[in-house]
């Protein structure tokens, strides 16, 4: 994973979030992506959403696994760790960080061939154990560091590069995760930073796995006619059933959720996403709806985007294990040693 | 009939092996009669031959009873309890000349009277199962019961600690412990008036287990990581292994749940394969957690990738590796030491692991803790190298003990005023010469932030495609498995040192190899003996392979992976070391090694039959020519 060190200057005129720290002290280093790859837009939605959320930047944790996409993890927030781990494993990382520190935020980085071929066993089981996590999958179609093979989620009769076609049918991350119960699932446009930011503070604050899947055209390999995965194509077939917008607790909401064809979801920790709904009859808390309304328009060659389904009732990894409040790396010593007395207890059953 | 001397009088030092029916709930009667034994303050050992199923396959359990305190498995078969009808064939063959055998005279048997030199004991167990019980499954229970009963008065064994055992067993259940009491007494009196009482092989209570207890290598394990203060354990089950995460889930169940809120201070994730596994305790490790994954063969070949990013990132994780027969699935419920190389260079590139040989639980219960102590100080992968000996079987060993001034070694974790005062934080400097950085924790202080990556990285963290900058960090790595040497626990010496001829060896040998010494030193063969605890070898291994002029070297599989380490890793001739090797599946019994050592001093000896091999020296008493 490569990066060139940016310089830190700051205007002094660049506005301030509520910790004082302007949009820079939550960059990375430069990109060494290509000039124009999705995955940098991704990276600078990303970066506005943790600023407007005013997180402090070491209590965001970013991991990623192994592609183009999971470099982008070094490209936000220096002040944060990062992990890049190896190829499709890092749901599994993820679930070890998480179980040992409850208390951080954690951002998944990774691509559709990192999610859905090598790291696809991991990707279902983080969704089903509903780890407290943002998980962005950099969706191009293609492998990119490998340099443009057809990745699990090319759709049939996608044209690489080179002309090859493809024949097999794709996996489609937010209808997996649909199928295994995620309970935040959205998909955007990397090119739509307006959708992007407030679904990725919503991903953030959401207690659960939350899922954005990104459409993120790879301009080097599949960004040529016959790729459904370019920019010109998505932003063709691109399809908002709700326009959703992040209000944080401690803003006023009263008015602007008002509207006909608006819908506000209380998040668990008080704050809301008002969705403005494009598509009338779309209501993201029916999965067994979205999921059909989903296909038809995948059908007709279509990306529904947006806040797909939330369930913000479903009890995430950490109620589900009842794991103690107190994150597990701040336990003292003291309290997980029954000692010795202890010790001659348990050794009276061995008599 | 005749009686040769063999099996007779053996007072407190003979075998009991019980064949039974995989699925019949043998298990809880042979570990009465163990335990009785035990009780009675007379050493034993219990070993378990299961197949690889749930039902119908047969299973051997043995009890070993050893006045002298031996650890391991012995070759001989003194009394039979023969339960299983398909294998009495093959039970039959098995008793020592001289010996025993019980078996359940409900039905004739007529081809069991094809042996003259042992005793043969018929019991209708079943019949009387079934005249007093009702219920299929209750008479299949109480059946075992029985012949514990039987035993009970065949062998002395004290009927009021095998009463007082069941009441422990049964303390809430009334009814069952009735019927088991019963049972227990239906075959006692069975006995007494059939039979003559005791045997001459029978037991007389002496007082050499008091500070001791019976306890498998798992379970002191679990033990282990729950003392070591771990807080996470990531799994997939496989055999032999398993029981490490069941027995840790029932000691946190029991003391690490929050009396008031019901929250637990500690974290089972039941992964989805091995890879995930090792996923997790890396994350968790790295987020400054104590984690662990127990695992075996199988396991580790999925692990790999995981452990080679561990490495080389420099993050601590505890991999408990319980050895089972290989190459593949193999032989899941048997046993084998065949995993050293697998582990000791898991994962691609140049890569070096620190492993741990536990010989026995006591050790799996310390050794465990010590994983974990110096997987955090060296911030690399420790291995618990056991196996299903160690693991599943029942072993006799000293009680455990715990010093109350035990804090964990967390290692070169920097904290938040520490962080605050650096001027900026390099994670892979080598700050203090012993080759191990010092490194942050997430969510500490944002000066700490670092990225953690797998690929190439120069001292500073930053990442590196730069030739020198790579050297420096792999370098230093190569430096850090030096340091490594200085802190793993030191080999054991059993011996004064001073003779020509030694042996060398590892983790579950030891039982058989110290009665080899004993067996040995009767026929005036002395060696010295050294147990390796720990790869990397320190300099005490060095010294030894360097004062013996021949070196036995006594491992569990085929292609001697040990000898191989020694010769790749220490500065040993080659032709020093002579391998005696033992890869049936079954634990190791000590004629294995007395006949080895035997073959190959009598070669060198005579080197006409040997070869040309200049013989050593080595003080040999007459007896041996
Ligand atoms: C075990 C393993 N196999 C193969 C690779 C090679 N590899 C690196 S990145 C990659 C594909 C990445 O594709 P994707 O996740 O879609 O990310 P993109 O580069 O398109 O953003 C592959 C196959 C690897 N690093 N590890
Ligand atoms: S190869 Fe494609 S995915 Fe990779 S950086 Fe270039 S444009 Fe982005």
């Amino acid at each position: 994973m490569s990066f060139i060190a940016k310089p830190k200057v700051a205007h002094p005129s660049l506005p301030r979030n509520a910790l004082g720290l302007t949009r820079r002290d939550y960059e990375g280093g430069m990109s060494t992506l290509c000039a124009g790859c999705g995955h940098d837009s991704v990276t600078a939605a990303i970066v506005e959403a943790i600023w407007e959320m005013s997180i402090r930047p070491e209590q965001l944790v970013k991991l990623s696994g192994i592609g183009c996409s999971s470099k982008t993890t070094a490209y936000f927030d220096s002040g944060g760790h990062g992990f890049n781990s190896v190829h499709g494993r890092m749901p599994s990382i993820a679930t070890g960080a998480i179980s040992a520190n409850r208390d951080l935020h954690y951002v998944g980085v990774s691509g559709d061939g990192d999610t859905l071929s090598i790291g696809f066993g991991q990707f279902a089981h983080a969704i089903r154990r509903n780890l407290n996590m943002l998980y962005i999958i950099e969706n191009n179609g293609v492998y990119g560091l490998t340099k443009g093979q057809f990745s699990a989620s090319a759709d049939i009769g996608t044209k690489a590069k080179r002309g090859e076609e493809n024949r097999q049918p794709p996996v489609d991350p937010v209808l997996t995760a649909l199928t295994l119960g995620g309970s935040f699932i959205a998909r955007s446009f990397s090119g739509d930073k307006e959708q992007l930011v407030p679904l990725i503070m919503a991903g953030l604050r959401h207690r659960g796995f939350a899922l954005i899947d990104v459409l993120s055209p790879c301009v080097t390999f599949n960004d040529h006619q016959g790729s459904t995965k370019s920019y010109s194509f998505i932003r063709e077939n691109y399809d908002a059933v709700v326009h959703a917008d992040f209000i944080a607790p401690a803003q006023e909401i009263t008015a602007s959720y008002a509207a006909g064809e608006a819908m506000s979801v209380a998040m668990h920790d008080g704050s809301r996403i008002l969705l403005r709904k494009l598509d009338p009859s779309y209501d993201p808390t029916d999965r067994t709806r979205a999921y059909a309304y989903l296909r038809s328009r995948l059908a007709q060659g279509e990306y529904v985007t947006g806040l797909i389904h939330i369930d913000e009732s479903s009890p995430d990894f950490h109620e589900v294990s009842g794991s103690s409040t107190t994150p597990m790396n701040q336990l003292p010593y003291a309290r997980l040693s029954p000692g010795s007395e202890g010790l001659k207890k348990i050794l009276n059953r061995y008599r | 009939m005749p009686h040769p001397q063999d099996s007779q009088n053996r007072i407190n030092d003979f075998v009991v092996k019980l064949a039974n029916v995989n699925g019949t709930g043998s298990a809880s009667a042979n570990t009465l009669v163990m335990k009785s034994i035990f009780r009675m303050g007379i050493p034993v050992i219990g070993k378990n031959y299961f197949p690889s199923n749930i039902q119908g396959l047969p299973t051997w359990y043995e009890i070993r009873v050893t006045r002298e305190g031996h650890a391991a498995r012995s070759s001989r078969v003194d009394l039979m309890v023969a339960m299983n009808a398909e294998t009495y064939a093959k039970d039959v063959k098995d008793v020592s000349a001289g010996g025993y055998l019980i078996f359940d005279s409900t039905w004739p048997r007529p081809m069991l009277l094809k042996r003259d030199d042992i005793t043969i004991l018929g019991a209708p167990l079943a019949r009387m199962c079934n005249e007093t019980f009702q219920g299929v499954r209750s008479r299949i229970l109480l059946k075992n019961i029985m012949y514990a009963g039987l035993l009970g008065a065949l062998l002395d064994i004290d009927l009021q600690i095998m009463r007082t055992l069941l009441g422990e067993s049964y303390a809430n259940k009334k009814a069952l412990l009735d019927s088991n009491i019963q049972a227990l007494e239906i075959g006692y009196n069975y006995a007494k008036e059939h039979f003559t009482c005791p045997l001459p092989l029978r037991l007389e209570p002496m007082d050499k287990t008091s500070n001791h207890i019976l306890i498998d290598g798992n379970t002191a394990a679990g033990l282990g990581c729950l003392y070591a203060g771990a807080t996470v354990g990531a799994w997939y089950p496989i055999t032999p292994s398993t029981s490490i995460m069941d027995t840790f889930k029932s000691f946190c169940q029991k003391w690490r749940v929050d009396a008031q809120t019901g929250e637990n201070d500690f974290v089972i994730v039941q992964c989805e394969d091995e890879l995930a596994a090792i996923g997790a305790v890396i994350g968790a490790s790295w987020n400054g957690a104590r984690a662990f994954t127990p695992t075996s063969g199988p396991g580790i070949s999925l692990m790999n990738e995981f452990i080679g990013l561990a490495y080389y990132a420099e993050i601590p994780a505890v991999i408990m590796d319980v050895q089972r027969v290989g190459p593949s699935t193999g032989m899941p419920t048997r046993t084998q030491q065949c995993d050293l190389m697998l582990a000791a260079y898991a994962s691609h590139g140049d890569t070096r692991h620190v492993l741990l040989f536990p010989s026995n639980p006591e050790e799996c219960f310390y050794l465990s803790v010590q994983a974990f102590d110096l997987a955090e100080r060296l911030q690399t992968p420790v291995f618990l190298m056991s196996d299903l000996d160690i693991g599943m079987n029942d072993w006799m060993c000293t009680n455990l003990a715990w010093d109350d001034e035990y804090q964990p070694d967390r290692g070169k974790v920097l904290s938040k005023e520490q962080i605050e005062k650096l001027d900026k934080f390099y994670r892979f400097f080598d700050h203090d010469g012993d080759a191990i950085p010092y490194r942050t924790l997430p969510g500490v202080h944002p000066k700490g932030a670092y990225f953690t990556r797998g690929s190439g990285h120069n001292q500073y963290g930053g990442y590196t495609e730069d030739a020198t900058e790579y050297q420096i960090v792999v370098d230093r790595l190569k430096r850090k498995f030096d340091t490594a040497k200085t802190l793993v626990p030191e080999a054991v010496l059993t011996g004064d040192g001073t003779h020509a001829t030694g042996i060398i060896s590892l983790g579950s040998c030891d039982g058989a190899i110290q009665e080899a010494l004993t067996l040995l030193e009767r026929q005036g063969i002395q060696l010295d003996y050294l147990r390796v605890r720990a790869f990397p070898f320190g300099e005490d291994v060095e010294a030894f392979l360097a004062a013996h002029s021949l070196v036995f070297v006594v491992e569990q599989n085929r292609d001697a992976q040990f000898k191989s380490l020694l010769t790749l890793e220490t500065r040993v001739e080659k032709e020093k070391l002579s391998s005696i090797l033992y890869y049936s599946g079954l634990p190791m019994a000590s004629d294995v090694v007395v006949d080895g050592i035997l073959a190959e001093l009598g070669r060198r000896q005579h080197p006409s039959v040997g070869g040309k091999r200049p013989s050593p020296v080595i003080k040999l008493q007459p007896s041996f020519t």
